[in-house]
C-alpha cells in the first residue's frame, strides 16, 4: 500500500566558507537542528540518506552514510549517500521519498552536504567539471561556466536575453537572501556591481555564478499517519519525480531548452492535478543566473525566450505572481553542491508552514523545487504541499 | 587533481586525433565522440566507425579567464561547440583567432594540437582544435 510521505522537521548548517569546520561537523550540525526542529528521538529514525556529490575529492573523505549515523550516535541504523552531481541532494530526497512511500522505512534522516573550501580554487574547479561529461567536455579546457556561458550566449543570440537580464537575476536572490539568516550573502547588491564583475567565462561574470560554499541541510521524512504524533502542520511531498538527458551539452537536442526539466516538471504537476499556476513559490537551481532564466522557460512559468524579460516586469519577485528562490537561491543562499537540493526543500517547507519570516511569500500552499544536475543531464522536481 | 594513467588517454586516441566518431546504418545518424549503442535505435541499431572531415561551424562559444590549473598558463582562450558538417557537435578550443574575432557560425576546420600535460610529471594528450577556416584558405 502506497503511504503519503511528510517531512516534520527541517535544519540547515550556516552556509559560507566555514574554515574552522570540517564535513562531518556542519553536516552533524544540519542534522540536529532537523531533528531538534522535529520532535522526534534519534531511536524513531530508522534510516539515513546523505546526498553529496564529492566528498571524496574536496575532502578526501567518502562513506558519508556510515560517517553520518556514527557522528550521531546512531551506528546500527540503514545509512547511506547518493550521488546525482549537483543534484545529489535532491535525489537524496527522493530517495527518502521512495523508501517511505514503499513502507521500506517509517522515519529518514535526509542529508545533504558539501565542503568546498578544503581546497583552492582550481582545484575546486576542477572538481566541479566532473559534474560534466569529463571525457568530451572538461578534458578540452570547457569549464563549467564556459558550458553554461554556452547556453546563455544561445540563448541570447536565439532570444534576444541580454548580460542585463543575467545579472538581474543576480540582483533579485541577493535580495531575498537578506532576510536569509543561514544565506551565504545577506546583502543586497547593485546592477552596475553586478554588471562590471569580472568575466570568468563570457558572457559569464563572478556574480553570475553560485559561490564556492561549504554546508549542509537536513530533513526528517516519515510517513503522514506517523507524522500526527509529532505535529499539527506536517508538510506533504506531493509529488517527486526525476529525469535524465544526455551528459555532455554538445549532445542535446537544443542547449537553450533542459528537456529533463521539462519532462521532470511535466509529469510533476500532471501526477499532483495542478498546473504551474496552482503553485505559488518556487525554489529554481540557479548555480548560473542563466540557469534560473531557462528554467523559469522549461517548466512553464512563462512560455520559451521569454525567461529574460520577466525579470524587468517583475513577475519572479518575492511579490511576484511567481516569486522564485526566495531563499537568495545558489546564487545568494550558497551553492554546496551535495546539500542545495536538501536546502531548497528545507526552504519550500519553511514558506509553506509560514516560517520564513521577512521572505515569507504571503499564504503560500504550494511549492516547487527544482534541482538540476551539471548542466542539465539530471533534473529533479519536487512539488510540496499542506 | 589527481593525475591521468595512460589507458585513458591511449584508448581514446583514434577519436583524438582523427575525429572518428560512429555512424549508424539504421538510421544514418552520426555519432561524435563514438558511442557503443545507438541512442535512437538501441539494440536494432548498427554502428560503424566513421572518420569525420573535421569541418564545420561554430554553435556557440565562450571565453574562458578562469581556468583549472593545467590550463591556466592559456588563459584567456577560446572554447567552443563546433556543429560538424555531419550533424554531430562537439567541444573544442578554437586556435588562430583572436576573442574578439570570433562568432556564431564561423566556419572551422581541424588541426591537431597538444590538448594538456596532466600535473608536472603526468602524460601530454594530443588531439583536435579547432581553426577558422578563412584563416587557411582566405575565404569565410
Amino acid at each position: 500500500m502506497e503511504k503519503d510521505v511528510a517531512i516534520i522537521g527541517v535544519g540547515m548548517s550556516k552556509f559560507g566558507e566555514l574554515w574552522d569546520k570540517s564535513i562531518r561537523e556542519i553536516t552533524l550540525e544540519a542534522a540536529m537542528t532537523a531533528i531538534f526542529d522535529s520532535g522526534v528521538h534519534g531511536k524513531d529514525i530508522d534510516g539515513i540518506v546523505v546526498g553529496n556529490m564529492s566528498a571524496g575529492r574536496f575532502t578526501g573523505q567518502e562513506h558519508l552514510g556510515a560517517l553520518a549515523a556514527d557522528m550521531g550516535g546512531m551506528s546500527s541504523v540503514t545509512a547511506y549517500s547518493v550521488e546525482a552531481a549537483c543534484a545529489s541532494g535532491a535525489a537524496a530526497v527522493r530517495q527518502a521519498y521512495m523508501a517511505i512511500k514503499s513502507g521500506e522505512h517509517d522515519m529518514m534522516l535526509v542529508l545533504g552536504a558539501e565542503k568546498m573550501s578544503d581546497v583552492t580554487q582550481s582545484a575546486a574547479m576542477d572538481t566541479m567539471s566532473v559534474a560534466t561529461d569529463w571525457e568530451w567536455e572538461g578534458m578540452f579546457g570547457a569549464t563549467l561556466p564556459a558550458l553554461y556561458a554556452f547556453m546563455a550566449r544561445r540563448h541570447m543570440k536565439e532570444y534576444g536575453t541580454t548580460e542585463e537580464h543575467l545579472s538581474m537575476v543576480t540582483v533579485k536572490n541577493h535580495k531575498n537572501a537578506q532576510w536569509n539568516p543561514w544565506a551565504q550573502f545577506q546583502r543586497p547588491v547593485p546592477l552596475e556591481v553586478v554588471m562590471r564583475s569580472g568575466l570568468i567565462a563570457d558572457p559569464i561574470r563572478v556574480l553570475h555564478s553560485a559561490p564556492v560554499t561549504d554546508g549542509a541541510a537536513g530533513l526528517i521524512m516519515c510517513s503522514a499517519e506517523k507524522a500526527k504524533e509529532f505535529t499539527d502542520s506536517p508538510v506533504y511531498v506531493v509529488s517527486s519525480e526525476q529525469a535524465s538527458d544526455t551528459l555532455a551539452l554538445h549532445d542535446r537536442r537544443d542547449i537553450t531548452t533542459m528537456d529533463a526539466a521539462v519532462r521532470a516538471s511535466k509529469t510533476s504537476l500532471q501526477e499532483s492535478g495542478l498546473t504551474i499556476k496552482d503553485i505559488d513559490v518556487f525554489e529554481l537551481h540557479d548555480s548560473f543566473t542563466i540557469g534560473e532564466i531557462i528554467l523559469t522557460e522549461d517548466i512553464g512559468i512563462t512560455e520559451k525566450g521569454k525567461g529574460g524579460k520577466i525579470l524587468e516586469e517583475g513577475l519572479t519577485e518575492l511579490d511576484g505572481k511567481f516569486p522564485v528562490n526566495p531563499s537568495g537561491g545558489l546564487k545568494a543562499r550558497g551553492h554546496p553542491i551535495g546539500a542545495t537540493g536538501v536546502a531548497q526543500v528545507v526552504e519550500i517547507a519553511l514558506q509553506l508552514r509560514g516560517d520564513a519570516e521577512k521572505r515569507q511569500v504571503d499564504g503560500a500552499e504550494k511549492g516547487m523545487t527544482v534541482s538540476v544536475g551539471g548542466t542539465g543531464a539530471t533534473a529533479i522536481v519536487h512539488i510540496l504541499g499542506r | 587533481m589527481s593525475d591521468k594513467g595512460v589507458a585513458q588517454i591511449w584508448r581514446k586516441i583514434k577519436s583524438l586525433y582523427n575525429i572518428e566518431g560512429s555512424h549508424c546504418k539504421t538510421c544514418d545518424t552520426y555519432y561524435f565522440p563514438p558511442r557503443l549503442v545507438c541512442p535512437k535505435c538501441r539494440r536494432k541499431g548498427d554502428l560503424e566507425e566513421f572518420h569525420f572531415k573535421g569541418l564545420g561551424k561554430i554553435h556557440t562559444f565562450a571565453i574562458v579567464r578562469q581556468a583549472p590549473q593545467d590550463f591556466k598558463r592559456q588563459v584567456p582562450y577560446i572554447v567552443a561547440q563546433v556543429e560538424l558538417d555531419e550533424g554531430p557537435r562537439l567541444t573544442a578550443q578554437i586556435v588562430n583567432c583572436e576573442p574578439e574575432e570570433i562568432e556564431i557560425g564561423m566556419r572551422v576546420r581541424a588541426c591537431f594540437r597538444k590538448i594538456r600535460e596532466f600535473g608536472q610529471e603526468g602524460i601530454i594528450v594530443y588531439g583536435y582544435k579547432f581553426e577558422p577556416t578563412m584563416k587557411v584558405t582566405g575565404h569565410k
